[in-house]
């Protein structure tokens, strides 16, 4: 249409659509968003960026309603705005679709696109209309879904599409997508970003949030950078480059990895060749293709690649948490059937699942029953654990690990996310594993727990244990490991060695395509 | 702040509000009543009105252990009246058609064999349960409607009356006090060592929890499950029992009608969540204890028997009200707890985590 | 770039068409409720002489047209996601202030009015309760159960005989159809009753957004969905729907009672699980929860030609059908990720 993208954000005398200025919000005891000004111009993908906890997921609740800032003005087309609710903010042009797709899987994708807004007849929906009006919208973006049918039948990707679409219905002005690319594949990706510029090209301001710096700077025009609750910079994508982006992003603990690299390159030296763990061609149908892997004594293996490229569905098998259809297992040189997590840890398997909160801890135990969970389980619910030796163990890893509260009594639901997540190491640690998973034991963790937990991978690698990392961020995976095992589209697409870049990985992933059998062959 | 105190004052007041409404129905009993409180000792036996309550209320209580448990694993059993028809109904109709109806054989063996048939059928709801992954109210549902019929069927339709002595003592017996309290006393005494002396209550809980990490863990949440529906049945076909020998006959529609509904019931006065997860003997105990006297107070008092489930209703309100309230104030508290992290943990929204939890809206969205 | 090989295209297509051109996976359980009700309307006239009559077919509909009314309500609070175990009791209730007040010489436009002003309020009262304190419906239902038995007894211990004019004329003068079948006016109302409900729960807003909170409240609350007034509406529909169907029992019975419908909100339960709807919500057929309550009222008439065997057999018939559809929708829901 008539407005060039990059010409767009600096279009003179087009107001922004959304203007916040000097927006606060505080919690008891936190301030998660300290005057912030934040604008939005009309025909423009806008990335906000910043670290957790930098107050992006805050700032959006705040513009849609489901905060009440404690500080600020927001306005909306010049006019001062306050909704009570999402539901107010989508009245007045603001839509959201989050990561998770918030529809309803029963209905079908026309109800689901037009649910509360249908076309009525005499009082009743109109059945014939919804999907005609459906398909409209549909055929505008230019996907080809059939509105009949039952939302729960396609993949994510078509649904977060479907969230989008229901979102553009209501004429809307500015469309917030909040990480709506985690869990999507390239292509789906592609065909994202399409239906974005067909947007941004009517008009319509977006708020995009993402932790893919490739995409965010493929998809916007403009970026506003946030810092523990401040703003610290607006920039058009153009002005600013990738380095600049994440200095102004992270702007410190660049020492604290360094000092790490150190620690993974000695373990490395110490990395002996006798195999913990070996499977060969283990796969399983519609999850991962029949692969080959090995992890050795003292030595941290990496798994790179995107969501969905088969990493955790990896770790599951290996777990024993999904059964395998094909290949074989070897544990210390001898065959073990992986029938289920219990035949697992028997073997000296430990998992810590990506899901903290659902497959993780058990949020209203104590961080004492928490711990010894698994150990508990391997022992059988006859022979209990003794109190005395529960508590010095207890102590041990709360002191070992730096878990707060070192309350043993506290609940660990009432955790920060860093703590629970060194519960769970814990957990797996009186176990005394032969081989660690951990699937993105980093994720959505504090600075400071993610240091502390990278560093201790690092240690127990070096005591000996084997530890297979996974992690959506490729420099941590790069920084640990001593082998890193790429993987695409849920396949193995190659091994790296210790001295392997993000851009080795990068360039894999990226390239390696058609040849994906060969390599994983 | 630590978490321990909030916990412990947590706990202990989930215990109040049982306590207090017991204590006040029996109060007033003792006002309308005052010979209400007194105990007679007569031929070695006690006897009084609270001795009454005790014994009227036995099966229920026992059958409230059984729940408190199933729903502790974030299950519910809604069979166990039907199983409690079905335990007199084969006790009694094996001790009718034994070839001496008054010998303490038959009364075993027969007692014996309901217990037998009440364990299957613990394996049948845990099989529909744990094995085939049914919603537990839905599972359990197909034996409430099917179970009054098998119980029908074993009787043919007629109530079937004993007279056993050895088979009487279970429900209407003396030992001191009546057999039926000594064995509620038994069970729940048990229940109590072998959940909180082993690790098995653990485990329950955990389960009942956060199913999916249980799993991972490594826990049997399948074998438990299994076991915590077993349990129930068992209890079930005891307090069956206990309610045939009383009247000395089985009544295949009568036996047990509505005892589920009492039994849930006091799992929830006692201040266990129907959501799973931790539990509290003790509290379902209290809880079978405020229902039984509930009904005799209202006897007592002179109004239609029939009446009580008003009185019912409005406990059961009362009760849930009083705990709604208060799981909100535990959210907030928790909600301030978490916020009071430093920032950066304050907010796990960002690096696509799965949810934010900052503020109380979100913490009551994703929290179910 | 509309027709692009997106993954889009790729997965949709496929599924689309058996999905949404082909017969969609959740009217499956329907269809074989209404399967199950010719087979076994066809064992019957296979067995039995007179079973084919058209008024053996019409007494399944006299005979149980409170329960279809019955089953109608709790439809639509299994789709929400909810359950209301009270509605045998307000059946009872409704017969006994409908008795009560009949005999105390009120004019019956009136006592009708009484009674389905009182459902509704019963139904509001539990669903402010269920919405408003977050506490499950489950229990919340089971207290309104109590309570409504409970004030049977305060209003009468004893049957309660109905004696108006009006009201036995209403319940005993037959409506002729072709062919000498006959029906009561208690058919027709049930019918009607189906009629109106499936045209709200399946063609309204209100409907849809019925479906929506049973699939997920969560997106039906961030949709800007009316969740609140759907989630306690619905919880008045089952308590007025249980008031009507308390006021055709009371046609059938000719008379009040605090015992009457002991654990008929287990045969509207079964008969709605039956009919196809999961009782997690979201799925579900007015229609279906009729042919469910055919499928029972079936195997009674069935049980009744056969003579030889006893009442009981209903039950544990139906604690078998149950456990079938049961079994199937979880087989359902499996494939259903």
């Amino acid at each position: 249409m008539s407005v060039d993208a990059k010409q767009a954000p600096r279009a003179a005398g087009r107001p922004p659509v959304v203007q916040m200025r000097g927006i606060s919000m505080e919690f008891p005891g936190v301030k998660a968003l300290q005057e912030v000004d934040f604008r939005l111009f009309p025909g423009e993908v806008h990335a906000l960026m910043g670290e957790n906890g930098a107050g992006k997921s805050t700032l959006i609740k705040v513009l849609t309603g489901v905060y009440t800032p404690t500080g600020g003005v927001t306005t909306l087309d010049g006019q001062e705005v306050s909704f009570s609710g999402p539901a107010a903010a989508q009245d007045s042009g603001i839509s959201t679709v989050y990561q998770e797709v918030n529809l309803c899987p029963n209905l079908t994708v026309a109800e689901n696109i037009l649910l509360g807004r249908e076309p009525r007849r005499f009082g009743a929906i109109d059945g014939r209309a919804t999907r005609a009006r459906a398909a409209e919208l549909l055929a505008d973006m230019g996907l080809d879904v059939d509105p009949g049918s039952v939302l729960a039948e396609h993949p994510i990707a078509v649904q977060q599409l479907v969230a989008i679409a229901r979102a553009v219905a209501v004429d809307a002005k500015v469309l917030i997508l909040d990480e709506p690319t985690s869990s999507l594949d390239q292509d789906e990706v592609a065909e994202l970003f399409r239906i974005m510029r067909v947007l941004r090209d009517k008009g319509v301001a977006i708020l995009f949030v993402s932790h893919f710096l490739e995409q965010v700077y493929e998809i916007s025009d403009r970026m506003t950078v946030l810092r523990n609750g401040r703003l610290v910079g607006e920039h058009l994508t153009q002005d600013l480059s990738r380095i600049n982006l994440l200095s102004l992003m992270i702007g410190r603990e660049l020492g604290a990895l360094e000092e790490l690299e150190r620690l993974a390159d000695q373990a490395g030296e110490e990395a002996s060749a006798a195999p913990v763990l070996r499977a060969t061609g283990l796969g399983r149908k519609g999850s991962v293709a029949p692969f080959d892997l090995q992890i050795n004594r003292g030595e941290v293996v990496g798994l790179a690649g995107l969501l969905g490229s088969g990493r955790t569905e990896i770790a599951r098998l290996l777990f024993g948490a999904d059964r395998a259809d094909s290949g074989e297992v070897t544990v210390d040189g001898k065959v073990v059937q992986l029938r289920s997590p219990r035949a697992a840890i028997a073997s000296g398997i430990a998992f810590c699942s990506e899901d903290r909160k659902g497959e993780g801890v058990v949020a209203d135990l104590s961080i004492r029953d928490n711990l010894v969970l698994a150990m508990q389980a391997a022992a059988g619910w006859a022979r209990p654990i003794p109190r005395k030796t529960k508590d010095q163990l207890v102590e041990k890893w709360i002191k070992a690990l730096d878990i707060r509260p070192a309350n043993p009594d506290a609940l660990v639901g009432r955790l920060s996310g860093g703590n629970q997540q060194k519960v769970l190491l814990a957990r797996w640690l009186v176990t005394e594993p032969k081989l660690l998973i951990l699937d993105e034991p980093t994720r959505g963790i504090d600075i400071g727990a993610k240091t502390q937990i990278q560093k201790l991978v690092a240690e127990l690698a070096q005591k000996g244990m084997a530890v297979l990392y996974i992690s959506a961020e490729l420099e941590e995976v790069v920084r640990l490991s001593h082998r890193t095992v790429v993987m695409k589209d849920r396949a193995k697409i190659a091994e790296l060695d210790q001295h392997a870049t993000v851009d080795d990985i990068m360039r894999l992933i990226a390239h390696v395509g058609e040849r994906t059998e060969a390599v994983a062959g | 702040m630590t978490s321990a105190r909030p916990l412990d004052r947590f706990r202990s007041s989930g215990l109040l509000w049982p306590l207090v409404a017991i204590v006040a129905l029996l109060a007033a009993n003792a006002i309308v009543r005052p010979s209400f409180l007194a105990l007679r000792f007569q031929d070695g036996h006690l006897y009084g009105s609270l001795v009454d309550i005790l014994k009227n209320g036995a099966p229920t209580m026992l059958i409230a252990l059984g729940m408190c448990l199933v729903i502790a694993t974030r299950g519910i059993d809604l069979s166990v009246g039907a199983v409690v028809a079905i335990s007199g109904a084969v006790t009694c109709s094996y001790i009718a058609a034994a070839p001496d109806p008054t010998s303490a054989r038959a009364a075993l063996v027969g007692m014996g064999m309901a217990l037998a048939l009440c364990a299957v059928l613990g394996l049948w709801n845990g099989f529909l349960v744990a094995a085939l992954g049914i919603q537990p109210i839905i599972a359990t549902l197909v034996l409430m409607t099917a179970g009054r019929g098998i119980a029908m069927l074993i009787t043919d339709g007629q109530i079937i009356t004993v007279r056993n002595p050895v088979f009487r003592t279970v429900g209407a017996g003396f030992l001191v006090l009546p057999v039926s309290i000594l064995i509620a006393i038994a069970v729940f005494v048990l229940v109590a060592v072998v959940t909180r002396r082993t690790a098995l209550g653990l485990l329950i809980e955990s389960v009942g929890i956060n199913p999916e990490a249980s799993r991972l863990a490594g826990l049997r949440a399948r074998t438990i499950r299994w076991t915590v529906y077993v349990f129930a049945a068992i209890c079930a076909g005891v307090a069956g029992l206990m309610i045939s020998s009383n009247v000395s006959a089985a009544d295949a529609n009568n036996a047990g009608l509505w005892i589920e509904m009492d039994a849930i019931l006091a799992v929830v006065i006692g201040g266990t969540s129907l959501a799973g997860g931790r539990y509290s003997l003790t509290g379902t105990l209290l809880g079978a204890l405020i229902i039984q006297t509930l009904t005799t107070t209202v006897y007592s008092m002179g109004i239609a028997p029939e009446i009580t489930l008003v009185f019912k209703a409005v406990v059961v309100i009362a009760v849930c009200l009083l705990q709604a309230p208060k799981v909100r104030a535990a959210l907030g508290r928790r909600t301030r707890r978490r916020s009071a992290q430093p920032a950066p943990d304050a907010e796990p929204g960002a690096e696509r985590s799965e949810q934010t939890p900052t503020g109380p809206i979100v913490e009551k969205v994703t929290q179910p | 770039m509309t027709t692009s090989a997106t993954p889009v295209k790729d997965n949709a297509s496929p599924r689309a068409l058996l999905g949404g051109r082909s017969i969609p996976g959740r009217v499956v359980p329907v269809i074989v409720t209404f399967v199950l009700f010719v087979l076994l309307f066809g064992v019957g006239a296979a067995r039995y002489d007179g079973f084919t009559s058209g008024q053996v077919l019409a007494n399944l509909f006299i005979d149980n047209a409170f329960l279809i009314v019955l089953a109608v309500g709790m439809t639509f609070v299994i789709v929400t996601g909810g359950i209301d175990l009270s509605v045998g009791a307000v059946v009872a209730l409704s017969t006994m202030v409908a008795a009560a007040g009949l005999r105390a010489g009120l004019p019956l436009p009136l006592v009708v009015l009484l009674v389905l002003a009182m459902g509704s309020t019963l139904g509001l009262l539990m669903g402010l309760v269920i919405h408003h304190f977050e506490i499950q419906p489950f229990i919340v239902t089971l207290a309104g159960m109590f309570l409504a038995r409970g004030l049977c007894f305060v209003v009468g211990v004893e049957s309660i005989s109905i004696k108006d004019d009006v009201f036995r004329s209403v319940a005993t003068s037959p409506i002729l159809l072709p062919g000498g079948v006959s029906i009561t006016w208690s058919v027709l109302i049930a019918l009607v009753i189906v009629a109106v409900a499936a045209w709200v729960l399946h063609r309204t807003r209100f409907g849809r957004t019925a479906y929506a909170i049973g699939g997920s409240e969560g997106s039906a609350t961030l949709m800007g969905l009316p969740v609140a007034r759907v989630k306690v509406g619905v919880y008045v529909i089952s308590g007025l729907c249980s008031a009507i169907a308390g006021l055709l029992f009371g046609l059938y019975m000719l008379s009040g009672y605090g015992l009457h419908a002991v654990g008929m909100e287990l045969d509207a339960i079964a008969s709605v699980v039956i009919g196809g709807t999961l009782l997690s919500g979201g799925v579900g057929y007015v229609l279906g929860s009729l042919l469910g309550v055919l499928v029972l009222g079936v195997i009674q008439t069935l049980i009744s030609f056969q003579g030889t065997l006893s009442s009981w057999w209903t039950k544990i018939a139906i604690g078998t059908l149950l456990l079938l559809f049961v079994v199937m929708q979880r087989a359902f829901m499996r494939r259903q990720p």
